[in-house]
């Protein structure tokens, strides 16, 4: 590799920075942007870093643009990426809806910030949560991750690649201003230790025969041909028949959004990352995301001094929700409160799964949740 | 009795995608001329097959995607051109084309169009002007001339339509051309010369779409349009035409002015490359 692709060694950089460090290591070639506060900072780093790795760094004219861009990189053959915070993300919403059906891997980075509308453009925000999930019209999954620091914005950067590959997903960084701006220690692992999913390839030989919409594997993950290789593939956001024929049909349509659904679903064990802290024996278990999460294990850690059984669920992928977890932790738990800088998006998820109330740690941006709310919700569980 | 033979192949059998015909077009369409053309060229351009990729948005144009049997990408509407820029900038060896209406590419997606000219990306742009959108049945958009009418606007269009050659040339494109489907020879000679250019190229072809524009507008049909074309042509030489004489209205008598309206050599775009030492 390269050894200006990968910088190993110990850094101190602020989290977008990060972010795009992450990118290059996962072998990026392709960026393509508008400028949106927060999250300029992975813009300017990677028009400075990837010319150096003759990679392709361009400034395009719009979000729309950005969006349709890194899809033509990613049908290509690149790793591709783009970073924005919410109201860029609205408008990539409509061709995350394309990658969707044409199945092209990408990578969306949203740091997010206080809205909605123009909001608070320099302050944080988790409130976009909802909008990933179901914000392009349609019906489909979508995979999300949500770092809680600088050396995560690094380390799920290189995830996130791999996951968009391995299952030829858009796979959205659902970052906060805190944590984009943050500036922390970042140690860039060596080469042999970053590793790396490669897309599935077709079996045969090109001209016309492949299907790039046949999955044949339990996975539901067909591989994929790129432009120029000489397999003559069609690619449409029509509904399409596995050859990729558009195919005006509802027994077509229902096949293939069935699929499309289901190869998150049936990869969501393999897909889901959380991470837990003093939930052994723990009555009171506090669910947080991103740089709430910090809040949290503050409070939670405090509470466990006061001898209160607290604990500590961090999720580290958003999207999938991790259903089956949250229906076990039902079981054993007293209360669930759920911390999050929105007025209640993931908490909404979890009483939907859990079917029970959920104590919620709520503010709709700006600033970060500090730990003290959280503790009192937890001291007034445990009262 | 007649000896009459069927023919077994035709030449563009490996560049057409035979099993998705019949295509959806109306009688009198102009929209398989254009691919007609594109599809020769492509056979003329020495070029190998599969290194050619065409890329489209939304609408009847943008089905052309779907029936030339090269790597093809039918996206969303009005964004084929950012998609193919993408597309081209990681595999520059790729023959990248967008081909899309009028519509598409100017309306909804005009800001990628006359940005991607000021570039100059090495894409090249097939624009079929119809004068509406077709496929959702004879609306007006930004090329409909003035007063013509659509299905929506019944009493004619209020606005001024667009002068594509000139917004093209001012936006930077390299190579900007204006034909009539009645023009095949000089369509395929272009779209072969926009292959050899560097940099954004630009041809505008005028189509007739009998169904959507010409039935609201009293041009009966696609042959009745094609004979406006003949009558009324002019083919440009440098510098003789003032600007608003390129704007185009089948409705009135006066001359449609035809030909190649700029080729120069701004420099393409390239990514940036830097040593590191």
């Amino acid at each position: 590799m390269d050894d200006r692709r990968l910088l190993t060694g110990m850094h101190f950089m602020n989290g977008d920075e990060a972010c795009a460090e992450g990118a290059l290591a996962a072998g990026c070639s392709f960026f393509g942007g508008y400028p949106i506060t927060p999250s300029t900072e992975i813009a300017e780093h990677l028009a400075r870093r990837l010319p150096e790795i003759g990679g392709v760094f361009i400034q395009m004219e719009d979000e729309l643009a950005s969006m349709a861009a890194i899809l033509g990189a990613s049908a290509a053959g690149a790793r591709a990426m783009t970073a924005t915070s919410g109201p860029g993300f609205s408008l990539m919403l409509e061709n995350l809806g394309l990658a969707v059906m044409q199945e092209l891997p990408c990578v969306i980075v949203d740091v997010q910030r206080g809205s909605p509308s123009t909001g608070l453009p320099t302050m944080p925000g988790q409130s976009d949560v909802m909008q990933a999930r179901w914000g392009s019209h349609g019906d489909y999954e979508i995979v999300a991750y949500s770092p809680w620091s600088v050396q995560e914005m690094f380390d799920l950067t290189i995830l996130a690649f791999n996951t968009a590959d391995r299952y030829r997903t858009p796979v959205v960084m659902l970052c906060d201003e805190v944590v984009g701006h943050m500036i922390e220690r970042l140690v860039i692992p060596p080469h042999e230790q970053v590793e790396i999913w490669n897309r599935k390839k077709p079996k045969v030989q090109g001209n016309g025969s492949f299907d790039p919409f046949r999955a044949q594997d339990p996975d539901l993950v067909p591989p994929m041909a790129h432009a120029g290789e000489g397999y003559r593939v069609h690619f449409t956001g029509l509904t399409h028949d596995e050859h990729g024929y558009p195919e005006m049909s509802a027994e077509t349509h229902h096949a293939l959004v069935t699929r499309l659904v289901n190869k998150i679903k049936v990869n969501a064990d393999q897909i889901i990352r959380t991470e837990d802290y003093w939930l052994e024996g723990a009555e009171i278990v506090v669910v947080a995301y991103g740089c709430s999460a910090r809040s949290a294990q503050r409070a939670v850690r405090e509470a466990r001094e006061m001898g209160i059984p607290a604990g500590l669920l961090r999720l580290i992928s958003l999207w999938p929700f991790p259903e089956r977890l949250f229906e076990e932790l039902s079981e054993k738990v007293g209360t669930i409160i759920v911390a999050e800088m929105n007025l209640g998006q993931i908490s909404r998820e979890v009483q939907r799964v859990t079917r029970r109330p959920v104590t919620g740690v709520f503010h709709a941006g700006g600033e970060m949740i500090p730990p003290e709310p959280i503790l009192n919700a937890i001291r007034e569980a445990a009262t | 009795m007649i000896g009459i033979e069927i023919a077994q192949e035709h030449p563009l059998d490996k560049i057409i995608r035979a099993d998705r015909m019949p295509h959806i077009w109306c009688p009198g369409c102009g929209i398989g001329i254009v691919m007609r053309c594109y599809a020769q060229a492509i056979l003329d351009s020495g070029v190998p097959i599969d290194q050619h990729v065409v890329v489209s948005g939304i609408g009847c144009s943008g089905r052309v995607a779907g029936y030339m049997n090269i790597d093809s990408y039918h996206t969303t509407h009005g964004r084929a051109i950012p998609f193919a820029v993408g597309m081209k900038l990681v595999k520059p060896e790729l023959m990248t084309t967008v081909f899309s209406g009028d519509g598409d590419l100017t309306a909804i997606g005009g800001n990628h169009l006359i940005h991607a000219a000021r570039r100059n990306v090495d894409v090249n742009v097939i624009c079929v002007n119809n004068f509406n959108y077709g496929m959702t049945g004879g609306q007006v958009g930004p090329t409909t001339p003035r007063g013509a009418r659509g299905t929506t606007a019944p009493y004619g269009n209020p606005e001024l339509p667009f002068n594509l050659p000139y917004l093209l040339a001012a936006s930077g494109a390299n190579f900007v051309a204006r034909w009539t489907t009645l023009h095949v020879r000089q369509i395929r000679d272009d779209i072969l010369y926009a292959f050899t250019r560097p940099g954004f190229t630009f041809i505008e072809v005028l189509a007739p779409c009998p169904v959507g524009f010409g039935k609201s507008n009293k041009i009966e049909d696609g042959l009745e349009e094609m004979e406006l074309y003949r009558q009324r042509c002019k083919l440009v030489q440098d510098g003789d035409v003032r600007k608003d004489d390129l704007s185009i209205d089948l409705r009135e008598d006066k001359p449609i002015y035809i030909g190649r309206f700029a080729d120069q050599d701004r420099p393409p775009y390239q990514p940036v490359k830097v040593e590191v030492r």
